[in-house]
């Protein structure tokens, strides 16, 4: 039984008013237990809208969405549970930090969930190690971090809950390179302790290329396409009429194609690219 | 053509706070000059100085010691200050903090009526500057019905209506998606291709360091690289050590030519990889 499911779902904002605009069109997908999944699409396109339905932020308009095969809304009282079931870390989430130390910062939403004491304990410092911050820091003012820090730490207050699905808003927006592998390392690295279902939306496909088992893609309200990432990436010259960056290195080896020089392969990273490359440049010396 | 920007040994820290003791120098002692009409990215990983460096090319920072000068104003010149932030602007990374008005030809015209400049000149200078940045079937419009990458470009246009010699733009596509980044760095080319304005770009983004004539390159507050795009990437060692990515046919160059292949390591673009990679392999 897949996790996470939607069918049908549909949002439509301001229904019966001249900014009627439906965001969310019929969209069906199914979501495995553990699988990291990317999210991409356009400004616009309808991407955030969906992951808000995932949690019970928004109530569809129309069609369901099924939490380990119960249909979140069916009973308006247990909405509550979902939200510790599936945590939403949105864009900066730095800016919704807000306790005295960092050790209460974290463990507000296990609180909030009547966890034993103990329990919380022992979530915040194993999050926090996921996440990269060290014990010393517990007891700072989560203002006295470092931008990165602070991101890292307010990821950290959801990842404390342990949702059976995390979903996570553009967490690298705005960092540098190094601190963007950092991060993504980090949510690696919880992923694999705890085997919970993630979901991360990315503009930058080069990201997600790394580390997705499947992306899913919306354009224009729909789902255009939720498949294997190399699968998603053999459509790049699709992906990028819709408005999403294809990586650079696949931009390269579309245009060898287009001038007659067909891997037959999909390339979206370097180090794919090099071994290709070496490989037929060795079996050309041998002949 | 002379120097726009002249920067002269500047070192900076922030003043301390109560009975702290002095904080560390944010810049130790950078000296930079820049030529009118050239377009210079500066890159560097977080906390290496870049965007306090950018602060100091309109005065919203002034030197600790040094001195910086722009278009032939000193910044400390406090009876200058006007003038300095006309000839060089400044567009900053979030565009939601940077809209005053609720009508966008009111955002663009905001400094000009502060300027006092006359009704005539100024309508004339507002359309013609949505008009640079493609925004003018917008200038009726809410800013709040913008995208990001819209909302920066009227940001842009604000700036290029001051007529200014120089724009500083620290991190303008960091909040934008792929498409907006796309309209945005169109716009910046295109301002100091047709209109001469020398560009300052700070920038995380290592395709849109790729596009500009000149690359600095900043760590722990100094200046460790200052050339060419194709020069400074093509140095990926170094790059990594400074927490830096280099474009991905620029490494996928480098790791050929590690490997005892004939490729330039001066590869930053598509096309020049493209060729490169076929010249490679109908080599005899």
């Amino acid at each position: 039984m897949p996790i996470l499911e939607t069918q049908e779902l549909t949002y439509v904002y301001s229904p019966g008013t001249p900014f009627e605009k439906t965001a969310v069109d019929h969209v069906n997908i199914s979501i495995e237990k553990g699988e990291i999944i990317g999210v991409m699409g356009h400004t616009g396109s309808g991407k955030s809208t969906l992951i808000q339905h995932f949690n019970g932020l928004l109530r569809p308009t129309s069609g369901k969405v099924l939490l380990n095969g119960v249909d979140i809304w069916e009973d308006k009282t247990k909405i509550r549970d979902v939200r510790f079931q599936v945590g939403l870390v949105f864009q900066y989430p730095e800016y919704q930090l807000f306790e005295e130390t960092v050790f209460k910062d974290i463990s507000f939403g296990p609180k909030n969930m009547g966890l034993s004491d103990e329990e919380i304990k022992r979530r915040v410092y194993d999050t926090a190690h996921d996440i990269g911050l060290s014990e010393e820091l517990m007891e700072r003012s989560p203002f006295d971090l470092s931008g990165g820090q602070k991101r890292r730490a307010a990821i950290a207050g959801v990842m404390a809950m342990e949702p059976e699905v995390l979903i996570l808003d553009e967490p690298t927006a705005g960092l540098d390179p190094a601190g963007r592998d950092k991060i993504l390392s980090h949510i690696k690295a919880y992923h694999q302790r705890t085997g919970n279902t993630t979901l991360i939306v990315s503009h930058s496909m080069e990201d997600i290329a790394s580390f997705a088992d499947r992306i899913l893609v919306m354009s224009d309200s729909k789902l255009f396409c939720f498949d294997e990432t190399v699968k998603v990436f053999s459509r790049s010259e699709e992906i990028s009429q819709i408005g999403l960056d294809v990586p650079q290195i696949t931009r390269v080896f579309d245009k060898l194609k287009k001038r007659g020089m067909d891997f037959g392969k999909e390339v979206y990273t370097v180090e794919y690219a090099r071994n290709l490359l070496l490989k037929r440049l060795a079996e050309r010396e041998a002949r | 053509m002379g120097n726009i920007i002249e920067i002269n040994d500047l070192h900076f820290r922030y003043e301390p706070t109560g009975e702290e003791e002095a904080p560390p120098e944010v810049l130790k002692g950078i000296d930079l000059s820049i030529k009118e009409g050239e377009f210079v990215a500066v890159l560097g990983h977080n906390g290496s100085g870049k965007s306090t460096l950018a602060k100091h090319l309109n005065a919203i920072l002034l030197p600790t010691t040094g001195s910086v000068i722009v278009d032939g104003i000193d910044t400390a010149d406090e009876e200058k200050l006007f003038e300095l932030r006309q000839r060089a602007g400044m567009v900053f990374q979030n565009p939601d903090n940077q809209i005053v008005s609720s009508i966008v030809e009111e955002d663009v015209a905001f400094a000009l009526e502060n300027l006092g400049v006359p009704y005539e000149e100024m309508r004339r200078r507002v359309d013609e500057s949505l008009k640079a940045v493609k925004m003018y079937k917008y200038r009726l419009h809410s800013p709040a019905q913008l995208s990001g990458g819209q909302k920066q470009r009227v940001a842009i246009a604000g700036i290029i209506a001051m007529q200014p010699k120089c724009i500083i733009l620290d991190e303008p596509t960091a909040m934008l998606d792929p498409s907006g980044r796309k309209e945005v760095m169109a716009t910046i080319k295109r301002m100091n291709r047709e209109q001469g304005i020398t560009v300052v770009l700070i920038t995380h983004y290592m395709d849109e360091a790729a596009q500009s004539d000149r690359v600095v390159v900043m760590d722990s507050g100094k200046i460790v690289m200052d050339d060419k795009p194709e020069k400074v990437f093509s140095q990926v060692d170094l790059m990594k050590k400074l927490r830096l990515d280099v474009p991905q046919v620029t490494e996928l160059a480098w790791e050929l030519k590690k490997a005892g292949y004939d490729i330039s390591p001066e590869i930053i673009s598509e096309d020049e990889c493209v060729e490169a990679i076929i010249r490679l392999m109908s080599e005899e």
